[in-house]
């Protein structure tokens, strides 16, 4: 049996294979198809799950967010692309 | 009144064929003859009205959807038209070839249903010697081409007491996800409701090792627990809401809001065969009936729960009180609801446990 993964700004997150990130022309929104599920992403989950591309580091992840929405402040992006991540990966939506 | 909203998913009950016999079957007692399945182009066509109405994706069921020569077809239009494509299947009729062109055409996903942990009950339930071997090497199957799996168990008083069991081998076999679904109670399920209900206290065991399987279990298995509704305070939101979220068609074309609702005599359903999906949605009789909440009875009517449940279960209140438009019995607040609960601890505590086994013609 595999351990829960912990997620840290050490990470490098994907989408799980067969998890397909496809935006929803009739309700004009972004989701993830998953097996019998469907997940709704606002746009900040879009723009978190979209750089998630099993390269980036989610250090790099949160930098790059940081220069897309300067307004924000870093500990408060950090955090979220954390929660969000972690709440994925425990659902089996992203692998890390 | 809201706008209509688009449809997400489609159920498309290809064949009502099955080499299984369970006796808590979702389709309706009167199964479809084979003459009376649709052909391939019609589904395609089908398949492809739903994806431009707003489907995202595709469950491909049954009967047992495999026993379809064309389903590789079929799951091929659905990738095309952008659809994600799930494989609802006993597992039982599927080999490594098969697997594997159904791969190809673009399959993302299979549920594979087992009727317990092991194969003395859940053979003895399907109705179908040597299913568990057959079972396990589909599972098998499916991991080794990389498809993510869900193992599905509907649950009853017959097999619950291997709950824990059937978590483990939902694990042991490399699913993604485990279904733990008890039976609800319409058409086949209804004849065989003595033989199949759980009491009280058996939910409530089932509850817990559920909850604290979930907490174990976190990252590795993610658990769908569907409790049966006759014990529960409030309904069910039955489909997310009557023609709100969900398509059905039937193996000769019948457009369903629900895959029981063939059971509510005396509706009639608008067939994809001869108008198109986007108008049997938006004006067929059978979809505007119980769309919405203009149609509630009290205390429906003024609960600020009625669009959290939108009224629970039509097929439900039909089958225990004759009339689909009452209020779902499973409502504590419904005048049914002891009567319900009543019957329910009755008929478990009778442990009458023989099969009326589904079959052409045992309906």
């Amino acid at each position: 049996m595999s351990e829960r993964i912990l997620i840290s700004m050490m990470s490098i997150p994907r989408l799980a294979p067969h998890m397909r990130l496809r935006h929803d022309k009739a309700r004009a929104q972004w989701t993830i198809q998953a097996p019998e599920r469907s997940f709704v992403l606002d746009p900040v989950a879009h723009a978190i799950v979209s750089r998630c591309d099993g390269v980036a580091q989610l250090d790099a992840v949160v930098a790059d967010l940081c220069d897309a929405f300067p307004g924000a402040p870093r500990e408060v992006i950090e955090k979220d692309v954390i929660a969000l991540v972690q709440n994925f990966v425990d659902k089996s939506v992203m692998q890390a | 009144m809201t706008a209509l909203e688009p449809p997400l998913a489609l159920l498309a009950e290809l064949t009502h064929r099955c080499p299984l016999q369970c006796p808590y079957c979702s389709n309706p007692l009167a199964l479809e003859k084979p003459a009376n399945e649709m052909p391939t182009a019609d589904w395609l066509r089908a398949i492809n009205e739903a994806a431009g109405l707003g489907c995202l994706q595709v469950h491909f069921s049954g009967g047992e959807p495999t026993v379809r020569r064309d389903l590789e077809e079929l799951v091929a239009g659905a990738t095309a038209a952008g659809l994600y494509t799930n494989l609802i299947t006993s597992g039982v009729a599927l080999d490594a070839k098969r697997l594997t062109s159904l791969t190809a055409a673009g399959l993302e996903h299979v549920q594979l249903s087992f009727q317990d942990s092991g194969a003395e009950i859940g053979e003895r339930i399907g109705g179908y010697e040597g299913a568990h071997a057959k079972k396990l090497a589909t599972a098998k199957l499916v991991r080794d081409a990389g498809l993510p799996l869900t193992a599905n168990f509907v649950i009853h008083r017959q097999n619950l007491h291997h709950l824990t069991e059937m978590l483990d081998m939902a694990v042991a076999i490399g699913a993604h996800r485990a279904e733990i679904a008890n039976v609800q109670y319409y058409g086949w399920a209804l004849k065989n409701r003595a033989a199949l209900m759980p009491s009280r206290t058996q939910l409530e065991e089932m509850t817990a090792t559920v909850a604290a399987a979930r907490a174990r279990l976190e990252g590795v298995l993610v658990i769908d627990y569907v409790v049966p509704d006759y014990y529960a305070r409030r309904p069910k939101s039955c489909m997310g809401g009557w023609g709100r979220r969900f398509l059905n068609i039937s193996p000769s074309g019948k457009v369903l809001p629900c895959h029981a609702a063939e059971s509510l005599t005396g509706m009639a359903f608008d067939n994809v065969r001869q108008r198109s999906l986007a108008e049997i949605w938006r004006d067929s009789e059978a979809f505007n009936r119980f769309r919405g909440t203009d149609w509630m009875p009290e205390p429906c009517k003024s609960c600020d729960r009625k669009e959290i449940d939108w009224g629970g279960c039509r097929c439900q209140a039909f089958a225990i009180t004759g009339d689909a438009a009452r209020t779902d019995p499973a409502c504590g607040l419904s005048g049914d609801h002891a009567r319900l609960v009543e019957l329910a601890a009755g008929e478990a505590e009778a442990a009458a446990d023989g099969f009326v086994y589904r079959r052409y013609g045992a309906g």
